[in-house]
């Protein structure tokens, strides 16, 4: 029997908080399987191997917010067989996707006192904008369960199993009483894709879209319900629609309705 | 005549992106930089305009690794701004997700991160092909800090949902936190063996004369709560740390760089400076295996902060077991705040240093102004001084290895340079 070479994987970070490639080495009772299955070949957050590619699989954090990054993912997918990006910033923009909504050239007054030293897009934006993905990863963070699921389906050739329905339909899994329903609680979770598990309204509180927006969401039914039933006034809905998806299309459009 | 330039333009094994450039003229250092790269994420502008309540699900997004610093530093400004003062079941609470994240991000730190430098390995991976068993108890220990950090913090440990403005927003049961004790028991023999394991490496002999800055409480190790304290007498409450600490935008380095005042001093935040500070605040378990391991009252030699953390470990897992072993569900989860106009600081030990918050609210609660100095922007200056230094006594060294006993001399600090609410991208000055 010949020994065939073990698929090489690559992880690249962007603009984030390192928490999705964190993720993987979170995978403790997993890991060494993971490295036994593949040849980590970079990934600068755990090993100083600075392996060139071609990749397998590249699994990519952080969105693009400055002209090196947009240079830079270009030539990565142009070195790897698939490319998957991994969490809010990569599928959506991110945290610093709020930069979208205003100029950029008054942040860099607010936080730095030599702006002229710093080099910055105006936007933050998803890496599907730049490149194409093979499969996007959601969640702030995203579920490390989720990712060994993904690599395993890219692995083995088939399609990931991840679904796209919305988080209500974990909290019922889990037999989760509505918090919104229950206790007049706003949540999310009826527009947010499904992948925490149901956190937050089993730690009861509403969900805050970590996982962004779900397959054909109804985002302006559920604003209504936040603006009269439960009496929140329009600033309060629009920055539940903008966090860390606030830059994914559903949610952006929504909190646009809102200013 | 020599030059010698020594670059790495992507540190390994960092939490975010940086870069080192030295540059060596007959034998004489011209510079040396020790940059970020990780581009600006802008928190502190937009975090203004956003509630107080939801400040602490943003800040977290600072940091993967230490979300809980992000989170308790602000949820302690909020609450220093309106007044509220947390029952110790809930001060207790939140002192073991600390620990949680302390033990996770320690355990990453010196099994995965900087013990590999001692070795001589590249990482982890070549790290279990000769030694299997050993990662696998470092991967156990690491998911003990994380196991509790779900139990408190709602079910994930990047990210957690649990931490609220007041207290949390679900308390957990005495079963839940029961649950965690035969682990803690064990994670405390696996601390005493990590403190014999990394005790035992070799360390570069180089010594520094530090200014050290941590938090210190009357009756704890501090972690999440305490007065800003040095080793050169300063002894200061939070609202007066803005008086005696700064930062600046350094051209040469290209990054925020944080100073004592006056006269822009360098100062240590991180194991070391808390080991020094606090040293009589130790676990007296966690003390005698300090000295077991050969260190005294203070550690001035950076490249022993590795066994500090295995120290700091080990009593984070007592302390943790101690709190899981006593606790009792609170009456209420959280106090409910009232709102009103007002300026709040708070500041605790991230796993690598002081996290400082400053906020300023209206009287809708909406944020006016914030502020958020995080730990590794503190050591910056004092890293870039370590460099010079390493590399002064080490010029015989060839490139590769130099450069690597550089990089080896940055991990010391277990730099966590994805803090970018104003970290710069480095330009390097071509000449």
């Amino acid at each position: 029997m010949t020994t065939r070479a073990k698929p090489r994987l690559g992880v690249f970070k962007f603009s984030s908080c390192d928490g999705c490639q964190l993720s993987l080495l979170d995978c403790e009772l997993e890991l060494l399987a993971v490295t036994d299955a593949v040849e980590i070949a970079y990934f600068l957050e755990a090993t100083r191997k600075d392996m060139k590619g071609p990749f397998d699989v590249v699994l990519v954090e952080g969105s693009i917010t400055t002209p090196h990054e947009a240079e830079l993912i270009r030539q990565i997918r142009k070195s790897t067989k698939a490319l998957i990006t991994i969490g809010a910033c990569a599928t959506s923009g991110g945290i610093q996707a709020l930069r979208n909504f205003t100029d950029v050239n008054g942040f860099l007054d607010i936080v730095y006192a030599r702006p002229d030293y710093i080099e910055t897009l105006e936007t933050a934006t998803p890496i599907a904008e730049h490149v194409a993905v093979d499969f996007e990863l959601r969640g702030c963070p995203i579920n490390k369960h989720q990712l060994l699921e993904v690599l395993n389906a890219f692995l083995n050739k088939r399609k990931p199993n991840i679904p796209h329905y919305a988080e209500c339909i974990e909290c019922k899994q889990r037999g989760t009483v509505c918090v919104m329903v229950a206790k007049g609680i706003a949540c999310l979770g009826p527009v947010t894709q499904a992948g925490c598990g149901g956190l937050c309204p089993a730690t009861h509180r509403g969900c805050f879209g970590c996982f962004g927006p779900m397959e054909t969401p109804n985002t302006g039914a559920l604003a209504d319900r936040f603006l009269g039933e439960l009496k929140q006034d329009k600033g309060t809905v629009q920055r539940a629609f903008r966090s860390f998806n606030a830059n994914a299309p559903a949610f952006r459009e929504e909190s646009l309705k809102h200013d | 005549m020599t030059n010698r330039v020594i670059k790495v333009d992507a540190l390994a094994r960092v939490e975010g992106e940086g870069s080192l450039y030295v540059r060596v003229k007959d034998k004489e250092i011209k510079e040396v930089r020790f940059g970020i790269f990780e581009p600006p994420r802008f928190f502190e502008a937009f975090l203004q305009g956003r509630s107080f309540m939801e400040v602490p699900d943003i800040t977290a997004r600072i940091c993967g690794i230490c979300p809980i610093a992000y989170q308790m530093g602000s949820i302690q400004a909020m609450e220093n701004a309106l007044g509220i003062q947390v029952p110790a079941p809930i001060r207790d609470l939140r002192r073991l997700a600390y620990c949680g994240e302390w033990i996770e991000s320690h355990a990453l730190h010196v099994y995965m991160l900087h013990a590999p430098d001692f070795l001589g390995l590249a990482d982890a991976i070549q790290l279990a092909k000769s030694n299997r068993d050993l990662v696998q108890k470092a991967l156990r220990l690491k998911k003990i800090g994380n196991d509790l950090l779900e139990a408190v913090g709602g079910g994930r440990a990047i990210h957690p949902v649990n931490m609220r403005v007041g207290g949390f927003y679900r308390t957990p049961t005495k079963a839940e936190i029961q649950a965690l004790i035969p682990d803690l028991e064990w994670a405390i023999q696996a601390s005493h063996d990590t403190i014999r394991l990394v005790g035992g490496f070799d360390f570069p002999d180089i010594e520094q004369n530090y200014t050290f800055v941590a938090l210190r409480h009357e009756r704890e190790y501090a972690i999440h709560e305490g007065r800003v304290v040095s080793n050169r007498g300063l002894d200061i409450d939070l609202p007066q740390f803005l008086d005696h600490f700064d930062e600046e935008h350094v051209k040469h380095s290209n990054a925020l760089h944080g100073f004592q005042k006056p006269g822009k001093q360098p100062y240590h935040v991180g194991p070391l400076a808390r080991f020094a500070i606090n040293y009589d605040k130790l676990h007296p378990e966690a003390q005698s295996s300090a000295k077991e391991a050969g260190l005294g009252s203070v550690v001035r030699n950076p490249f022993k902060s590795i066994v500090v953390r295995a120290v700091e470990i080990l009593q984070v897992c007592l302390d943790a077991l101690a709190i899981a072993k006593n606790y009792q569900e609170p009456a209420r989860p959280y106090t409910e705040p009232v709102v009103k106009a007002a300026v709040g600081h708070g500041c605790t030990e991230a796993p690598r240093g002081i996290c400082f918050h400053r906020y300023e609210i209206d009287d809708q609660g909406l944020v006016k102004a914030a502020r958020i100095i995080p730990p590794t922007a503190q050591n910056q200056k004092q890293i870039e001084n370590d460099l010079f230094k390493v590399v002064s006594a080490n010029m015989a060294l060839s490139d590769e290895d130099l450069k690597w006993r550089c990089e080896q001399a940055i991990r010391n600090y277990d730099p966590c340079i994805s803090c970018a609410t104003h970290f710069l991208k480095l330009t390097v000055d071509r000449e």
